[in-house]
């Protein structure tokens, strides 16, 4: 079972690392320069993936949430925390990559509109998912709590994706669903969508062992205090 | 070329961070397995 465990892993590994080298050779080299923005638009082939991976990473506490507080049973609460965890870290990267990007073809770094201001909350919301976790005093009761944020908090998940739609703002459409690509465009937004999925997947594999690791550590401790 | 800066700007933070995160993540492992292997020992004591 372990070595079919490693033997998973080895593979999703190989398979992250080629798909990144494709994505990166893509983004550079294969998709071609945008008539408007220039060069900078670039930067939209690793600010949307990483957008869409925090998504899918606030989709996954919430499902693991609800699993654990329907089972009680701790590894849904591993999951959950690590899935946490590496969707603040990619809103992080939201929240950096956007304004760089913003201050290239606006002339500024931030501005309060709807997208931006519901990305910043929504980080917020998760920043204090992880606090929680490192305040409560029983291991129990930080998997209850974060897990209710985990729920409640994943509402402005669907608020962000829809602001564009929403409110007038000035970031971007979603040009994905209208055809504002092209062919070479979307192949590279396809491919570096892929490569950050498979990244997402080995850091919460490996944020949730450490998880694990930390709950039998905690659990050995209370046996020789018993 | 205009802009270059800023698109090596993004990619390098978006790397720094990613790395920074793994990084983090395999000094937490080897704590652990440090406190794993002394519980170890005191259990077999």
């Amino acid at each position: 079972m372990n070595g079919k465990r490693q033997l998973g892993n080895r593979i999703l590994l190989g398979l992250g690392f080629a798909l990144m080298v494709a994505a990166l050779y893509m983004v550079f080299i294969y998709a071609p320069t945008e008539k408007n923005t220039g060069i900078v638009q670039r930067i939209f082939y690793f600010h949307v993936p990483v957008a869409w991976v925090s998504f899918l990473a606030f989709f996954v506490t919430f499902v693991a949430s609800i699993l654990y507080l329907a089972k009680r049973e701790m590894k849904w609460d591993a999951v959950a925390c690590a899935s946490a965890e590496v969707g603040v870290i990619f809103t992080t990267l939201v929240l950096l990559t956007g304004p760089i990007w913003a201050k290239a073809a606006w002339g500024i770094w931030w501005t309060w509109d709807a997208r931006l201001t519901t990305s910043l909350v929504l980080w917020l919301i998760y920043i204090a998912y992880l606090l929680v976790r490192s305040l409560a005093p029983e291991a129990d009761r930080s998997a209850r709590y974060s897990a209710v944020i985990g729920i409640v908090g994943f509402i402005d998940v669907p608020i962000v994706f829809i602001a564009v739609n929403l409110w007038r703002t000035q970031h971007p459409s979603t040009i994905i669903f209208s055809g504002g690509l092209t062919g070479e465009m979307l192949q590279t937004l396809v491919v570096c969508i892929a490569a950050f999925t498979v990244l997402y997947i080995l850091l919460v594999m490996q944020s949730a062992g450490l998880k694990r690791m930390e709950a039998a550590i905690q659990r050995l401790r209370s046996l020789q205090e018993e | 070329m205009e802009n270059l800066g800023y698109l090596l700007a993004a990619y390098t933070v978006i790397w720094a961070v990613v790395f920074g995160y793994v990084f983090l993540m395999q000094r937490r492992q080897r704590q652990l397995q440090r406190q794993l292997d002394k519980l170890q020992k005191t259990a077999e004591k």
